[in-house]
């Protein structure tokens, strides 16, 4: 069956040990987990998860199914069934040598993203977007030479006209 | 009113019904043992292995219909509890166990007798607590043991830190809990039960096939009914058996990779599966492509996880076993009964009884060496097949299941998913504390009776007689039978002639011992053994390489059976 992206917006108990519960389910059961967020909600009792996996569409049934299991799941919406907004946050620090940072400037300018620390050989540029905004961004700064990278995992809400 | 943490947690184990625990002490558990043996109304029977209170408290769920508790000590004790943990939750038992724990104060620091049970578990219980917060302890207690029973049951661990158990604080009876990210479906949907009602209409070669999930939403009467008004042949899994009569002449047997001839053959032609409370097992399946190719597939189960999981199925019912299979009742009672009586369905049921003719359950019992088949046989008719029987795992299991012929549910106790060598012998103990007046017999083979032996005295001890059947092959039968067949007869690490005097053991914790060599005294061995007080073993020495017939060698086609 074709593998596809899919990305889970989880509500859970903020218990101890819940992370631990959904990471297992998905050792347990061969699953792959390709990035997972966990945040507070405006609930101090519920956290979210918003989770991405590569499988397919049989899978993601059992992986729906099976979390929902999980006692302190609460409610496991698919947002790949819907429209949505994804965000995901990267620091990325490049090379900056002198004639470079002309061009490394005109692409951060061109993607909206920000310069958030200059010193003499390197920059640090903080972008967001979706995953595929931060995959083309990181393609054009490969050449400049990329130091280090630090990611979110997506975030993501459903829109107000949320069916597709 | 104010009350400690051990006083809480025994008036809420009691406010549950439950009247019976297993357990065995330690240092973290001396403030709940010294509680609970101070009521006269919640006994406590002492173990001699944490991993025989576990079966124990399994065996007294599924005999009694209620939820079963044992209670262990921290470290060991709590790791000891996992095996028996993991079979309950194979084959879905309510179950709530209470673990001992260093106190609050000293969790993480590796402390003596330490461990994170809560951590270990976490993958094969229904849900675990660690309670940090006295005041939760009675709330968590209730909702321990409303996880366990309700939905699809399963066990549930609670671990008590010592400081927790002594604290003293002002108890108030909880409310009901009340869990929004647990809430289980029971209705099941109206479209679809009525899809079903058509599919057993319309279907010419329909098979009903009973699990596990019928007995414990027990609806075995239900199903029953179904079957009969549908005219349909009735299969069951190894945790089915009991729930549609064995003796009933619509039973096929069991199905799967020691099924009978006839099961596995209804499945490969029949045109529509009626199944309930299963979850299609690779035990049961064989190969996947070849299971029931030609069939419709009906499934009611209160697991929506164990739909679409190995096979597709078309009419799935998502909800409690007893209302849909009532739901389904009553709808087909509005139907004309010869709709379900055509002549298709003549032809079907009339290839069946050919097969069965053909190709039946076989053994010859000779003069020479007793056939274990033929122990199975007599003990169902010695005990004219009213027992409660418990098995180990292994060969012993599978001849129980096809040469004792269980008529009624909660009957046949196994350990059906994990397959636990050692279940037997604690599980009769714990069946017998549920039902003192029943007869309840453990089959056990020679290899597995050793695991949990020490059991022995608990039943002595405690006064709750058992029955022990010993098959003695001096093997372990059923892999030195796939040695046999798939090895080369090459039996690595499989012979157990090294073994204690059966009936010496016995004599030595107190029960009576008997052995028999003579296939023309085993119905005598077995009378004199079953009418003797007290608990008995009874060993019977059988033919070496007997093996379990028919066979679905794994990853098999469930039609392509080993018959001899």
């Amino acid at each position: 069956m074709d593998t596809n992206r899919y990305l889970l917006s989880i509500l859970v108990d903020n218990e101890p040990g819940v992370l631990s519960r959904i990471s297992g389910l998905f050792s347990g059961r061969g699953f792959n987990i390709d990035s997972l967020s966990v945040a507070k909600t405006t609930d101090p009792n519920v956290s979210i998860i918003t989770m991405v996996t590569y499988c397919d569409a049989q899978t993601i049934e059992q992986i729906k199914k099976q979390l929902h299991k999980l006692i302190n799941v609460i409610t496991v919406n698919d947002l790949t069934e819907k429209k949505y907004v994804e965000r995901q946050l990267a620091l990325i620090k490049v090379h900056a040598k002198s004639d470079k940072r002309a061009e490394i400037m005109r692409i951060v300018d061109i993607f909206r993203s920000k310069i958030v620390d200059v010193g003499h050989a390197h920059f640090v540029v903080e972008i967001s977007g979706d995953s595929g905004k931060i995959d083309a961004f990181m393609r054009l700064m490969q050449p400049m030479g990329i130091v280090e990278i630090a990611s979110t995992g997506a975030i993501a809400l459903g829109r107000e006209n949320g069916k597709k | 009113m104010k009350l400690t943490g051990a006083q809480i947690l025994v008036h809420m184990i009691k406010s549950q019904g439950v009247d019976t625990i297993f357990g065995y002490p330690g240092g973290a558990t001396i403030d709940i043992h010294d509680e609970v043996e101070r009521h006269d109304d919640l006994r406590h029977i002492l173990v001699r292995h944490e991993q025989g209170a576990v079966h124990m408290a399994d065996a007294y769920a599924r005999a009694h219909k209620t939820t079963g508790v044992a209670l262990v000590t921290s470290g060991p004790g709590a790791t000891n509890t996992v095996t028996g943990i993991a079979s309950a939750h194979s084959d879905s038992i309510p179950m709530v166990v209470f673990t001992g724990q260093v106190p609050t104060g000293l969790i993480g620091n590796d402390a003596f007798q330490e461990v994170d049970i809560v951590g270990i578990t976490r993958p094969c219980t229904k849900h675990n607590y660690l309670i940090k917060d006295p005041k939760k302890l009675a709330s968590t207690i209730q909702e321990a043991f409303h996880i366990a029973q309700s939905g699809r049951p399963g066990p549930v661990l609670v671990d008590l830190p010592k400081d927790i158990i002594q604290a003293e604080i002002e108890f108030d009876m909880p409310e009901p809990p009340q869990m929004r990210s647990y809430k289980p479906n029971y209705k099941p949907n109206k479209k679809q039960m009525s899809k079903a009602v058509e599919l057993i209409k319309s279907a010419k070669r329909p098979v009903f096939f009973c699990g596990g999930g019928v007995i414990s939403a027990q609806a075995s009467e239900t199903f029953t009914k179904i079957a009969k008004l549908a005219n349909a042949p009735v299969t069951g899994t190894l945790m089915g058996l009991g729930a549609f009569p064995g003796t009933d002449p619509l039973w096929l047997g069991m199905l799967g990779m020691h099924g009978t001839y006839r099961a596995n053959m209804s499945i490969g032609n029949c045109d529509l599966l009626f199944s309930a409370g299963v979850r299609f097992d690779d035990r049961v399946t064989g190969r996947l492509e070849n299971f029931a190719p030609n069939a419709k597939i009906v499934q009611i189960d209160i697991d929506p996880t164990s739909i679409h999981k190995n096979v597709e199925v078309h009419c799935p019912i998502v909800g409690d076993c007893r209302m849909a299979l009532d739901q389904i009742l009553k709808l087909m009672k509005k139907e004309d009964p010869n709709g379900f009586r055509s002549k298709d369905r003549d032809e079907w049921l009339g290839q069946i009884d050919e097969w069965k003719r053909t190709t039946p359950l076989k053994y010859e019992q000779g003069d020479d060496t007793i056939k274990p088949q033929y122990v199975v046989e007599k003990l169902h008719e010695v005990t004219e097949g009213k027992a409660i029987v418990t098995t180990e795992v292994g060969q012993n299991q599978m001849w129980t299941a096809q040469y004792y012929h269980f008529d009624k549910p909660n009957h046949f106790i196994t350990s059906g998913g994990l397959g636990v060598m050692g279940f037997g012998l604690p599980a009769a103990v714990g069946a017998k504390a549920a039902q003192p007046d029943k007869l309840v017999v453990c089959v056990a083979g020679d290899g597995s009776i050793q695991m949990n032996s020490q059991e022995l005295m608990t039943a002595v001890a405690s006064k709750l007689d058992v029955k022990i059947v010993i098959l003695n092959n001096r093997y372990l039968g059923m892999v030195r039978q796939w040695q046999e067949l798939f090895y080369d007869k090459f039996y690595a690490a499989t012979n157990m002639e090294a073994a204690p005097d059966f009936v010496k053991l016995a004599d030595a914790y107190g029960a009576k011992g008997f052995r028999c060599d003579d296939p023309g005294k085993v119905v005598d061995t077995l009378r004199e053994g079953l009418n003797t007080e007290g608990t008995v073993i009874m060993e019977f020495v059988v033919e070496r390489e007997e093996s379990v017939y028919p066979m679905v060698p794994a990853g098999g086609a469930l039609t392509e059976m080993l018959l001899v």
